[in-house]
This record gives C-alpha cells, sequence and structure tokens, in this order.
C-alpha cells in the first residue's frame, strides 16, 4: 500500500512539475500576473508530493517490505538501520528519487525566500527548474520506477553491497548530490536571464549563494568520498581519476570557475556571457556525473546493453537539456552586453584567467573521461585511460594556475600593475623557495614534484595570509587598530582568504601523500617486526569474530618509535554474510605529521602468518583539513550581509563595487 | 557577425560530443569482452558434495559437448530466485547443466539445498575454498558460464539466468556452436 502511495505521489508531482514548467513562463511573457503567480504554489506542492513519494520508500525500507523489487535488491533484514536508510539511495532507482526530492527541495525554497526577486524572472527561474524535473520524472516513471512490486516476494533481500555499508558512503551521495542539484538553480537562474535578455548585478547577486552553497557540498562530498576510498579500499590510495570521481570533481572545476565569474558579473557588469555559459556548463556536468555515478550507463557499455531503454533515454534527455540550453544560449547569448571594461593585468583579468583555466581543466578530465567511450565509436577498440594521462595534462595546468592565485587578490579592478604585488609576496616567494629545495635534499630519491608542490602549497598559504594582512595593514596602523579592522572585513572576504588558505594546505597534504608514501608489504607471523619511516611495526597474532552481519579477521600490530609504544593498530578483513563479499578495513593512526596504515591480507601457511601491507602516508591528513577550510570559508561567505538583503538596484551596486 | 559566431562554439562542440556518444553508445554492446570469453576453462578438480554423489566435477568433464556451468551457493538468495529456471531448463533438455557450489559454509548444506529445491545439475563440484571461482573470475554468485564442445568459454552471464536471457542470448548462441561443431 505504501508503494502505490508513494508511486501516486510522484506521477502527481509528475503533472505538478508540468504545470509549474509552463503556465509561470507563459504569464511571464504575456504578463498575466495570476498565471505568474502559479509557480509558487505548484513549487511547494511539488516539493510536498516528491517529499511523500520518498518517505514512502524509505519506510518499505524500514520495514524491509521485500514485495517491492527495490527492497529486495538492496535490503536485506540483517542489515543495520542506518544502512538500510543509506540503501534507499544506495541505488540507480532511489538515488534518482532522492535527486528530484533536492531539485524541488531547492525550488520550492525559491518559492518561499525568493520574495524579493522580480516577479517575472522568479517564475521564469521555477519553470526552467520545473523542466529539470519533468525529464527526470518522466525518466523515473517509465524506466526506473522504485516502487516497482515483485510477485512472489522473496524470504529475503539480497543486502546492499558491503563496500557500501559504510558510514563515510552513506553520507557521500546525498552530499554530493546536494552539490550537483544546487548548481540547476545557478542552470535555471542562466536560463531564465537568457529568455529575460539581462544578467545585471541584482541576477548575479542572486545567483552566487546558490552556487557558493552548490559549492561547499560539492567539495564536501567529493572529500568524504576520497577520504571513504583512503580508508576502506585499503591500499593506501586517495584519488584514483577513475569515471565516478572524474564525475563529480568535472562540475567542481566548472563550478567554482563559475563562483569567480558570478563576482566579476556582479561587481564589474562584465563576462555575463561568459557567466552564464559556466552556469550551463557546470549543470550540464553534474547531469552528466548524475548518470555516470549512479547508473554505469557512460561509464560500462554493458550496463547499457543490459537496459538499452534507460541509456536512450539518458541520451536523449541529455541532449535536450544541454542542447537545448546552448542553443538558447548561441540565440540570446550575444543580447548579453557588458559594460565594464578591464586591461588584461586587473583583477578581472585574474579571474578571467582562473575559469580559462579552471574550464580547461574541466574539458581535459572530461576528455579523459570520454576517450575510451569516443575511441569505441570510431572502432578504435577498449582502452583505459589512467592516472597518467590526468596527471600529465591536469598538473601543468594546476601549476601557473597556483602561482597566480596568489598574485590575483592583490590586483585592483580595472586595471593594475603586478610589481607592488609582488613586493608584498617576497617574502612568501622566499619561504616557499626555500621549503622546495629543503624538500628536494631531504628526498632526493622521490619525485621532484613534490617539492615542487609543496612549495606551491606554502607559497599559496603565505600568500593568502599575507593578502589578509596587508587588507587590515597589520604593522602599518597600530595594532589595536589592524585587529579591529579584522573584525570589520566583509565575510565574503573571508571566505575567499579561508578557499584559497584551505586549497593551499589541501595541496600540501597532497604534495605529502603523493610524493612520498612509504609502503611494504610482507609475510609477517605474530612476532614478527617490519620498520616503516622509523616506526617498528609488530604483528601480535589475528583473532577471528564476528559482527551484526558480518564475520571479521582482526590483525592487531603494536607500533613502537625508538623503543616507546606509539599505539595499537587492527586492521580487519570482514566477510559479509549475505554476499559473501570481502573487505578490508584499514588501520589507521593519524597524527600531523602521517598516517601509519596497516591492513591484513589473507593468510598464509598454518603458523597463524598473514600477508600484510604497511604504510607511512607523510601529511595526508592536511588534505581533508585543507577541505574543511574550503568548505567553512564558502560557509563563512554564505552568511555575507550583502545576500541577505535584497539585491540592490543597478546605481546601488556601482555604489558598492566603490566601497569594496 | 563575429560576436554571434562565439556563441555558437558551445553548441557546436556539444553536437560534435553528441555524434560520437550516439554512435559509441550503438556499438554491440555483446562484444564486451570478458577476459575469459574465448579462452579454454581453467584447470580445475573438484570434490563431489556431500550426500549427493560421488562424481565431483573437473575441467576435464567439459570436453564433448556443449554445457553451461552454473556458480550456485545454499547461502545466496538470487540463486534461490533462478533456481526454478535451471530446474525448466533441465526439464526442457535443451543443455547441459553442471554446478559449482560455491564457498558452503555447511558441507552438508549444499545437497540439502538441492534436495529441497530440486537438482538441475549433471555434475556438481563441491568449491568451499574459492579455487574454481577465483580461477573463473567469479565476481559474485549466480553466475553462469556457457562453455563449448573444446571447453571454451563462450559467454559469461552475471546474475540470475533467466527465460529472457536465455530466449535472446544463450539459446541462438548454443544453437550456433553446435552447428559450428556438427559441420
Amino acid at each position: 500500500m505504501t508503494a502505490e502511495l508513494g508511486h501516486f505521489a510522484l506521477i502527481l508531482a509528475l503533472f505538478m512539475s508540468i504545470l509549474q514548467s509552463t503556465v509561470p513562463l507563459v504569464g511571464a511573457q504575456r504578463r498575466h500576473c495570476s498565471w505568474i503567480a502559479l509557480a509558487q504554489p505548484t513549487a511547494i506542492l511539488q516539493f510536498l508530493l516528491v517529499a511523500l513519494a520518498f518517505g514512502c520508500l524509505v519506510h518499505v525500507y524500514l520495514i524491509s517490505d521485500f514485495s517491492v523489487v527495490n527492497v529486495v535488491s538492496n535490503s536485506h533484514t540483517d542489515k543495520p538501520l542506518i544502512y538500510k536508510i543509506s540503501g534507499v539511495w544506495g541505488n540507480h532507482e532511489g538515488s534518482l528519487l532522492l535527486w528530484v526530492l533536492i531539485l524541488s527541495m531547492f525550488g520550492a525554497a525559491v518559492a518561499v525566500f525568493g520574495g524579493n526577486l522580480p516577479p517575472t524572472l522568479k517564475a521564469r527561474v521555477l519553470a526552467v527548474q520545473a523542466m529539470v524535473a519533468v525529464g527526470f520524472y518522466l525518466f523515473m516513471l517509465f524506466t526506473s520506477n522504485p516502487f516497482e512490486r515483485i510477485f512472489p516476494p522473496p524470504l529475503n533481500g539480497q543486502g546492499l553491497n558491503p563496500l557500501l555499508q559504510d558510514p563515510g558512503l552513506a553520507f557521500h551521495p546525498p552530499m554530493l548530490y546536494l552539490g550537483y542539484v544546487g548548481f540547476s538553480m545557478a542552470f535555471s537562474f542562466a536560463i531564465a536571464a537568457l529568455i529575460e535578455g539581462r544578467v545585471d548585478a541584482a541576477w548575479a547577486r542572486w545567483v552566487r549563494p546558490w552556487t557558493l552553497a552548490a559549492w561547499c557540498f560539492l567539495t564536501a562530498g567529493i572529500a568524504l568520498g576520497s577520504w571513504w576510498a583512503y580508508y576502506e579500499l585499503g591500499w593506501g590510495g586517495w584519488w584514483f581519476w577513475d569515471p565516478v570521481e572524474n564525475a563529480s570533481f568535472m562540475p567542481w572545476l566548472a563550478g567554482t570557475a563559475l563562483l569567480h565569474s558570478a563576482t566579476v558579473a556582479e561587481k564589474r557588469d562584465t563576462l555575463k556571457g561568459w557567466t552564464v555559459l559556466l552556469a550551463i556548463i557546470t549543470f550540464s556536468l553534474s547531469l552528466l556525473g548524475t548518470f555516470l555515478v549512479r547508473s554505469g550507463v557512460l561509464t560500462s557499455v554493458h550496463a547499457f546493453a543490459t537496459d538499452p531503454t534507460r541509456g536512450v533515454f539518458i541520451l536523449v534527455l541529455l541532449i535536450i537539456v544541454i542542447g537545448g540550453s546552448l542553443a538558447l544560449y548561441a540565440w540570446r547569448g550575444p543580447q548579453l552586453t557588458s559594460t565594464g571594461l578591464f586591461q588584461p593585468v586587473s583583477r578581472e583579468g585574474a579571474l578571467l584567467f582562473n575559469n580559462l583555466v579552471m574550464t580547461t581543466a574541466a574539458a581535459a578530465v572530461l576528455l579523459g573521461t570520454l576517450y575510451p567511450l569516443l575511441l569505441d565509436a570510431l572502432g578504435g577498440g577498449k582502452v583505459s585511460v589512467g592516472a597518467p594521462f590526468f596527471n600529465a595534462v591536469f598538473i601543468p595546468l594546476m601549476i601557473p594556475m597556483i602561482v597566480a592565485m596568489a598574485i590575483g587578490p592583490f590586483l585592483h579592478w580595472k586595471r593594475s600593475d603586478v610589481t607592488p604585488a609582488l613586493l608584498r609576496l617576497r617574502l612568501a616567494f622566499g619561504a616557499a623557495l626555500l621549503t622546495g629545495l629543503l624538500a628536494f635534499i631531504a628526498h632526493q630519491d622521490g619525485p621532484v614534484l613534490g617539492a615542487i608542490a609543496l612549495a606551491l602549497g606554502v607559497w599559496l598559504a603565505l600568500g593568502a595570509v599575507t593578502e589578509l594582512a596587508s587588507r587590515i595593514r597589520l604593522f602599518q596602523i597600530p595594532l589595536g587598530d589592524a585587529l579591529r579592522r579584522v573584525t570589520r572585513l566583509p565575510r565574503a572576504s573571508w571566505g575567499m582568504t579561508l578557499g584559497h588558505l584551505g586549497l593551499a594546505v589541501s595541496i600540501i597534504g597532497m604534495a605529502g601523500a603523493g610524493a612520498w608514501t612509504v609502503e611494504s608489504i610482507q609475510v609477517m607471523k605474530p612476532g614478527d617486526r617490519v620498520m616503516i619511516s622509523g616506526y617498528e611495526f609488530t604483528f601480535d597474532g589475528a583473532k577471528d569474530s564476528t559482527g551484526p552481519n558480518y564475520s571479521v579477521v582482526a590483525g592487531n600490530f603494536t607500533v613502537r618509535r625508538n623503543g616507546e609504544h606509539v599505539t595499537n593498530l587492527a586492521a580487519e578483513k570482514r566477510i559479509y554474510a549475505v554476499s559473501k563479499q570481502p573487505t578490508t578495513e584499514a588501520a589507521i593512526h593519524t597524527t600531523l605529521a602521517g598516517d601509519l596504515y596497516a591492513v591484513i591480507g589473507d593468510p598464509e601457511g598454518a603458523n597463524g602468518a598473514y600477508v600484510t601491507r604497511l604504510y607511512f602516508n607523510p601529511l595526508v591528513v592536511w588534505m581533508w583539513i585543507g577541505t574543511l577550510i574550503m568548505v567553512f570559508g564558502g560557509a563563512i561567505s554564505l552568511t555575507d550581509r550583502r545576500h541577505r538583503v535584497g539585491a540592490p538596484k543597478r546605481s546601488r551596486a556601482d555604489a558598492a563595487v566603490q566601497g569594496a | 557577425m563575429n560576436r554571434r559566431v562565439f556563441f555558437l562554439i558551445p553548441l557546436v562542440v556539444f553536437l560534435i560530443l553528441t555524434g560520437y556518444f550516439a554512435v559509441g553508445l550503438t556499438k554491440d554492446p555483446k562484444r564486451l569482452p570478458s577476459m575469459l570469453e574465448g579462452k579454454p576453462v581453467p584447470d580445475f578438480d573438484l570434490k563431489p558434495i556431500k550426500g549427493r554423489d560421488n562424481k565431483g566435477f573437473a575441467s576435464t568433464d567439459l570436453k564433448g559437448s556443449v554445457a553451461l556451468v552454473n556458480i550456485f551457493g545454499s547461502w545466496c538468495v538470487a540463486c534461490r530466485a533462478e533456481h526454478p529456471f535451471l530446474m525448466d531448463l533441465k526439464e526442457s533438455g535443451a543443455v547441459t547443466i553442471h554446478g559449482i557450489d560455491w564457498r558452503e559454509e555447511d558441507p552438508d548444506a549444499g545437497a540439502a539445498w538441492l534436495k529441497k529445491h530440486g537438482d538441475p545439475y549433471a555434475l556438481v563440484g563441491d568449491d568451499p575454498k574459492s579455487r574454481a571461482a577465483i580461477a573463473f573470475g567469479v565476481t559474485g554468485a549466480p553466475e553462469t558460464f556457457l562453455v563449448d564442445a573444446k571447453g571454451v568459454i563462450r559467454h559469461k552471464i552475471v546474475g540470475p539466468l533467466d527465460k529472457k536471457i536465455w530466449e535472446n542470448t544463450v539459446k541462438p548462441m548454443i544453437e550456433r556452436l553446435r552447428k559450428v561443431g556438427a559441420s
């Protein structure tokens, strides 16, 4: 019964979104007030209906209703409660439902909080938002219905993939989706602006917080994903350039560019066409990401073969949404005129440079991800593109970008000079050079890139701090006055400083973990010792036990340094009862200098010996600390007063620019 | 005029990409190479499961006629779902089915399960330690391999084999293999 209720709510939501996507749009064109006004109630109702459908799906999971196919294939009565809930979005159908839930939630948020938006713009934004939703509802109802029944119902379910039974991954998809779908707001605003033929500071001011919020969620989601890969996959890696990761990274790159471009559009009334294009691209990549991650249609031709209807539907949906919006852009885009002029060396120029590098990087990642598919289309056979390609393309793009990233914030709007900025950064430059040299000398056998990356991290971190210091005029005016200036800095500028600083910290972590990880694989009998980076690991043997729905082998290690006890590590290997699939749970001891990381493999012989893998991953924790700082910076920036007060009229926007 | 062209570029790039996509997705997906397709079955020699018969199952049993090798286990829910179809297949006499009883914790469980739900297999080998399963590259149960008369793996079905897959894929392949074998 619950399943039918959910199904019915989903059908009603489809009709609601059809209404929402047509009537207000026509109303905005013909200036019918009552038609325009329909956007608000339909958006809210649509959200409530999807929320009901989602609630129904959660309910059938909680009561383990095995007459629903979706529950059978993804759940099991033995599963702990949290994974029964996360099982809802741990599959294709359920994740699509979560997707539209978030989409309609954002729509409802605009309907409720968008009181100070011009009514026609609001109606158009909500209509575009609903058009995307229509596509998704049709897709779900025709090809991926989460409420489909099975008869006769089996006694128990098939369980959730054990790799996904992990707290990190339970919350990873919702985070990513909040990010992906958050970019739909920027997209809807961009399309609405193209229909209106107008992009102004008020528009940009509305787009920015939505983009920023989406960006924060996506950053957190990506970090969560890489953290999960780090401790769950059990070989100390944290980024593999696989299609699923790339799918979330591409919208991040484009979204970062959008964030910077929207700032220029808001403050300087220029780069408008570019900002609108980036909004379209970012959301398009998010759509692609959704399908890459969940349906597997684009990663594996095999999945496409088992269900061609889905694949064709997705392709058609992508063509309509992306192709349609790009066609609209080609038609209406030229009407977006910019008034702000600027020299190549200026704040605008620096932000444009950031945009170009970020989009090029996103394009490179897209190429690498789709290349196997493209090559197959040309009859070139099956290949896979791995880390060597991505590193070779991505790293050379990022080096000049990070060099410029420390300088950019010192430049003035319109026209500027690099020399004063460089003079202020001499301290940062010296420190970066020194760090790089020291790292190079200390690790002569390691890759040079590690030293370069470490130096870049220090350069960017000190650059961000120097910029903050010069903003509050530290050491130029009395200390008390300078500190008073700190408290008065706009929160948006804190956002920038923390965002850049966070990236710098992450780069330092990546440099350490990427370049100087020490690995040791061996067979160890109880009592055997292995030395790694000054730490002595003693294997104390392995014990069997059972968890809620798995059996487990735990290998114990004692770690000492210079004879002193540091920690005990218990590395687990779990075998899940339902699927018999083994997973590794690495034992990790985190310190700021680096992680001690132990994994236990298969038994070897009868004397209690096991294959073990031990790692020392220097500085790796800083990578995630850095992403936390970035997300925190984004959140601070979101609380900026300017986002809360209504978007000012054109003249007041100019005044704000003078003040900034 | 120039300005308009500039705004057209994204659309053109997208259309070119879409063209590639469309072609890429219409490529015959059945040709997705499985590591073992076209290769002889790996060598294995499994003991019989307790309480069924005492024949066991070895790679040499696969020479001489087309057969299916089905990986199952009494613990596997999806195998239970697949089972009635395998019974139908046996009744119809369309093809010989051999079974590999995978990762049984209780040595009696496999035979008891077959007694309860029916036994579609000609030969069954016991594989509690995944020796054969690993050699076959099995990622989960059930999986089914189509092996030709020379003992070469021709196709692999991941997940439950059902009427649809049988009619659309496996049956035509078997007919083709038999024709080639006869001529």
